[in-house]
């Protein structure tokens, strides 16, 4: 406003000046494109701490697979990567990487790091696929600034792009180095809906082709697009319900699901699940009923007789819903619809997984989501949430419609499974945005007209929306003044804690890389325990190159990728009964492991075990989830063995069972000579805090290979059977 | 065990074949007092020959052969000769010419170093050589295998009597051992074991190409480092520094581990188990040396420790785990150096880098050593200046905003030990216009984006006129 009252004498002074002056609409442009690239740079910037702390390296489990494929991509071509059968995963089974992954983070990674190289930047794959998170991250927050300029408004777009920026719930997939899948989906998921929205808005068929674009990358990032394929159906449903059918809504949905669909098949690990599986029949089923409905108006068109149309549109009705579930019947006895799997009943029924897939139930990231972790993700976006959905109600749309369905079903997903309040970020965001926006405006329009009242005497100036507010602000003048300064203060404070919190969250939480452990030591120093790369590095250096390392399926990918040898089972856990054998080699007695081991061709066994430095997410915490899933194939293995009254011990007071399992050997293996803590008997379990109850263990076909400096892997090999000569 | 018998087959054959040769430059020399002292207490054998050699010909000589079995020839990493001059007090040493020959009718394939004396030799003049000769790969663990609680035990073979074209006609030789633990020593009258020294001789008057063969025995825990490969790139910046990205893989080269390993013992009884095994390593950095780095394949290691001085810096680093034998690891040290310490200006106008060969961790062999020296982009005729042989090649090597490309001198040498840690030069014409290059790239690639969006904001694109 400033550069308004330029006096007249220095623009008379200097042209450059005068032409140099910004028009108010400039301004605000200018504000706006400023605002959004600081919003963009505090995005990539705020994901950085894990790069600053620790160095730039790649996160936890799934991205090591991630890593490992992007580099073969890199070095082979895409042909190559395409066909890769993978032969050191799932020994004896292998693997085919390109019709089991969805390929399109690799492939990005891989696009970024070919243009910069011909750009003659010459950086590390490493270092792309550990700022594509980051980087995406911030492409987000441009998507949520046009997504909420949609549903709302630009203020609204550019709170909803600060508010995402920053929000724990996104952070936690998006630091720099957690390369996953959901690391470009959610900008892939967000761009999806942005463009389809648009296409309902306008029933254009260029944003509806974006749309189905849109889809096609989601597709071929992450599996979440099941998400995509649900929720754009339901949302036609209800339109179509509501009576908000239109002509855009034909053209957005029709053009978006076919040109969709046929984009998914490209991706092969996806295939013909479109036209085949029970979860994608919703989306199939409106594309059926819009056609109806098509029909319909136009037979309602030609007819001009009510009471005839009346009966056509109940016979047609009524055939069309029975041909649809004649259809559908025979297909799924046919066996041509596959049933849903187990992940979709589980996020439909939170208590399916319990009962009957303990392997999706044992991930700590499919557990049901506690009320602390909402406030800890959300913070003040939970109760803003709210209020944004009362602003959407207020002003319904086509829009508004769409991001309340958006984030209501969102949401339900986040409160079955912890992962998926990923999902439910963006919508939360945005129409928590809406709440601010629209708060604030309201605020300040208080404010300004007030002040405006008093000098020019009209109220012409003020936009003609706010008409209704300026009624009520000439009834009660200073009351509201001091009020809406009050709030807007109390807005501001909501918003800065907002942002101390997200703050130190991803400082504090989200910015471990999981793979090296760090602790403060007694003088306050860190301490850095890099265990697990240490035994990895061992493993890559010191075994023979062809040697099979079995170990509980968690570590897999990082055995792959970061110690380059074949494992027999891994992260991608598709085949449960090879999960289950080797649960079940875990929990046997070592005589009974023995020959399991040597049917699956074992040469080393790795085991994680915290006890020295009460490092708690070790395998023996874990055990009861490995005796669970092998005695869910093999019913030898039962639960009550390895727990006394239905406690799980390891001390003295444990089951025989446990004592003597594989699992329990390996884990203590001459642990009962140690101390571990001044004042404590020998063999003190830090991480349990008990003294183990089997200190004498003797291995017989298996030796101590490797043990790392806090003994956090012990990596034990299977000695060749005896010569029975 | 051929290894022995073929040594032996060389001796007599060398005895009956030599008496009847005649060499018509050997028979001119004589060797009136030569002293050998071999240090075993590394795995880089170091010998110190001291020869008194006398002209008894009736012609000045102008140089002398040193003569080297086969087995010996092969790990022979360095040969380096001093002629001592003056008398006790004021003893001073000029080094002298070594290089390789070959003899046409050398004796089961001995291998030999010509001496070139400083000033020829007249008849009936002596002079004194110290000669210092570098073996490396020639201590044999035995047993090859090993379990963590022994100790390592090696065999060295060499020849009571130093082998040489010349008629010796007093000699002694002397082993000295890292411990006082010899297991055994072949005894070629006279021969005694004091300590940690075992003394062979004196003997009077071998004839030429003698060869008494000898096996010692003995407990060697030193650390075997053995660097398979060294690839050293530093690349040269005009803006003001070096990077230096060395790039290792490291194993140790000693009797083989066996069997388990186990941490218990490692850490709770450290002084009796995996004695011969070893987890630091000591590197030695220029001074000023600064943003170092020490990673691997899979990231940072944290474990090393950096102590920077005028003279030189220390890095005192751990691989990931300790090294047992026939264990391996592999890692990168990365370091920048300021430009000024190490780049200069020749006489002529070219520019000069002057930097240490070999490698700058201690006590270690290099089976294979890579130095790439990455020269600015645009610059023109570079030659490279050591004071020993080594494979020279050129290759290009792009790197960020490169479009031509940077040369890079490739010098590549086999077999490498510390003694190699020579300054050597590279020159090169380099015309200073070309730094500008790659800022006036960025620049122009940025005005031009600018421009172009100016252009596009005002440029109306639409078909349709609104």
């Amino acid at each position: 406003m400033g550069a308004k009252k330029a006096s007249p004498d220095l623009l008379n002074s200097s042209f450059s000046f005068k032409s140099l002056k910004l028009k108010t609409k400039q301004q605000e442009l200018l504000l706006r494109v400023s605002i959004l690239g600081l919003v963009y740079v505090l995005a990539f910037i705020a994901r950085l701490f894990s790069v600053l702390r620790y160095e730039s390296m790649i996160h936890e489990f799934d991205p090591y697979f991630n890593y490992r494929t992007t580099l073969y991509l890199t070095e082979k071509g895409f042909y190559e990567f395409w066909n890769w059968f993978d032969s050191e995963s799932w020994y004896p089974l292998g693997r085919i990487i390109g019709g089991t992954l969805y390929p399109g983070l690799m492939v990005t990674a891989a696009l970024i790091y070919w243009t910069l190289r011909f750009l003659r930047f010459f950086v590390h794959i490493r270092e792309v696929c550990v700022l594509t998170a980051p980087f995406f991250a911030s492409n987000t927050t441009i998507v949520a600034y046009f997504f909420g300029k949609e549903i709302w408004d630009t203020g609204a777009g550019l709170v909803a792009a600060a508010l995402i920026a920053i929000c724990p719930g996104y952070i936690s997939r998006s630091v720099a180095g957690s390369y996953d899948n959901e690391a470009v989906a959610i900008f892939a998921l967000l761009l999806t809906f942005y463009l389809f929205v648009k296409a309902v808005k306008t029933g254009s068929l260029s944003w509806a082709l974006g749309s189905a674009f849109g889809y096609f990358y989601m597709v071929s990032a992450w599996g979440g697009y099941v998400f995509i394929i649900n929720l754009v159906p339901l949302y036609v449903l209800v339109l179509l319900i509501t009576g908000r059918y239109s002509m855009r809504l034909y053209v957005a949905y029709n053009c978006m699901y076919i040109l969709g669909m046929l984009l998914a098949m490209q991706i092969r690990f996806v295939g013909f699940q479109h036209v085949q599986s029970g979860e994608h029949m919703g989306a199939m089923g409106v594309f059926l009923l819009m056609q109806v409905f098509y029909f319909l108006d136009w037979v309602k068109y030609q007819l001009n007789d009510t009471k005839l149309f009346q009966t056509f549109l109940r016979i047609t009705v009524t055939s069309a819903i029975l041909v649809g579930g004649i259809a559908l019947g025979v297909g799924t006895a046919s066996g041509y619809i596959s049933p849903w799997t187990g992940r979709f009943y589980s996020l439909l029924d939170p208590t399916y997984a319990k009962d009957h897939i303990p392997i999706i139930a044992s991930v700590s990231e499919h557990q049901p989501t506690a009320w602390s972790s909402f406030m800890f993700d959300y913070h003040i976006l939970l109760f803003l949430f709210p209020a944004g959905l009362y602003f959407c109600f207020k002003r319904l749309s086509d829009a508004t419609i769409f991001i309340v369905m958006y984030g209501l079903t969102s949401l339900y997903f986040a409160g079955v499974m912890v992962r998926l309040i990923l999902v439910a970020t963006p919508a939360v965001c945005l129409i928590s945005a809406i709440a601010v926006s629209a708060t604030v405006k309201n605020l300040t329009s208080l404010l300004r007209t007030k002040q405006k009242v008093p000098q020019t005497g009209s109220t012409k100036g003020v936009g003609s929306s706010k008409s209704s507010s300026k009624v009520t602000l000439d009834q009660s003048q200073p009351f509201q003044k001091n009020g809406a300064i009050a709030l807007l203060v109390g807005v501001f404070y909501l918003l800065s804690r907002y942002a101390i919190h997200c703050t130190w969250v991803t400082s504090e939480a989200y910015s471990s890389p999981s793979i090296v452990l760090a602790a403060r030591g007694a003088h306050g120093n860190r301490i850095i325990f890099d265990d697990y790369r240490e035994a990895y590095y061992w493993l890559r250096q010191n075994t023979p190159t062809d040697a099979k390392v079995m170990s509980w399926w968690d570590y897999g990918y990082q055995i792959t990728a970061m110690g380059n040898r074949t494992v027999i089972v891994d992260n991608n856990t598709w085949n449960n009964t090879h999960i289950a054998t080797v649960g079940r080699a875990m929990s046997s007695y070592e005589d009974e492991a023995y020959d399991i081991m040597r049917s699956l061709d074992v040469n080393y066994v790795l085991v994680v075990f915290g006890g020295v430095t009460g490092y708690s997410s070790d395998d023996i915490n874990k055990f009861l989830w490995m005796v669970r899933i092998g005695g869910g194939v093999y019913p030898v293995i039962k639960e009550p063995d390895y727990l006394v009254n239905g406690e799980f011990r390891v001390d003295k007071g444990a089951s025989p069972k446990m004592l003597n399992c594989l699992m329990y050997k390996l884990c203590y293996y001459r642990f009962g000579e140690l101390v571990t803590e001044y004042g404590k008997p020998t063999g003190y379990d830090r991480a349990r805090g008990v003294e183990i109850g089997n200190k004498d263990i003797k291995l017989e076909h298996l030796e101590e290979a490797y043990t790392t400096s806090n003994w956090i892997v012990r990596i034990y090999r299977v000695k060749p059977p005896t010569n029975r000569l | 065990m051929a290894a022995r018998n073929w040594i032996f087959a060389v001796a007599v054959a060398v005895a009956v074949f030599l008496s009847l040769s005649t060499f018509s430059s050997a028979q001119d020399l004589q060797i009136v007092n030569a002293e050998r002292r071999i240090d075993l207490s590394s795995h880089i054998v170091k010998a110190f020959l001291t020869l008194k050699v006398e002209n008894i010909g009736k012609d000045p000589a102008a140089d002398m052969l040193l003569a080297f079995p086969p087995t010996q020839i092969k790990n022979l990493a360095m040969v380096q000769a001093l002629a001592v001059m003056g008398k006790k007090k004021k003893k001073t040493y000029l080094p002298l010419d070594v290089k390789p020959t070959e003899q046409p009718d050398a004796p089961n394939d001995a291998g030999y170093f010509l001496v070139s004396f400083a000033t020829p030799l007249g008849p009936g003049e002596t002079v004194t050589l110290e000669v210092l000769y570098i073996l490396t790969h020639s201590l044999e663990p035995f047993p090859v295998e090993i379990t963590q609680s022994e100790s390592q035990l090696v065999y060295y073979h060499d020849s009571a009597v130093v082998l040489s074209p010349y008629h010796v006609k007093q000699q002694t030789t002397f082993f000295k051992t890292p411990s006082t633990r010899v297991e055994s020593f072949t005894s070629v009258e006279p021969a005694n074991r004091a300590g940690k020294e075992i003394k062979y001789g004196p003997y009077e008057d071998r004839a030429p190409y003698s060869y008494a063969p000898v096996i010692v025995h003995f407990e060697n825990n030193s650390p075997f480092a053995v660097v398979e490969e060294l690839v050293r790139e530093i690349e040269i910046s005009h803006w003001g520094s070096l990077q230096i990205t060395e790039n290792y893989r490291l194993t140790h080269g000693g009797a083989r581990h066996k069997g388990v390993f186990s941490r218990v013992e490692y850490q709770s009884r450290r002084s009796i188990t995996g004695s011969s095994s070893f987890n630091a390593l000591l590197a030695v950095l220029p001074p000023r040396v600064n943003s170092v780095y020490y990673r691997d394949d899979i990231g940072n290691i944290s474990t090393s420790h950096l102590r920077t001085g005028f003279k030189k810096s220390e890095l005192e680093f751990e691989p990931r785990y300790p090294l047992f034998g026939g264990w391996r690891a592999t890692f990168v040290i990365g370091y920048r150096v300021p430009l000024e310490d190490y780049l200069f200006e020749a006489p002529d106008g070219r520019r000069y880098l002057n930097f240490t060969f070999g490698c700058p961790l201690v006590e270690t062999i290099v089976n294979k050593l890579t130095l790439k020296v990455v020269l600015p982009e645009g610059s023109k005729d570079p030659s490279a200046v050591l004071p020993f042989t080594v494979n020279q090649d050129l290759q290009v090597k792009y790197s960020y905003l490169d479009i031509v490309g940077r040369t890079v001198v490739v010098l590549q040498k086999d077999n490498v030990v510390p003694t190699h840690n020579v300054p050597f030069q590279v020159y090169y014409t380099f015309k200073p216009i070309y730094m500008l290059a790659e800022p006036l790239m960025l620049v122009s690639a940025f005005f031009f984006v600018f421009v172009t969006s100016l252009a596009y904001v005002h440029i109306d694109l639409n078909i349709v006129k609104k």
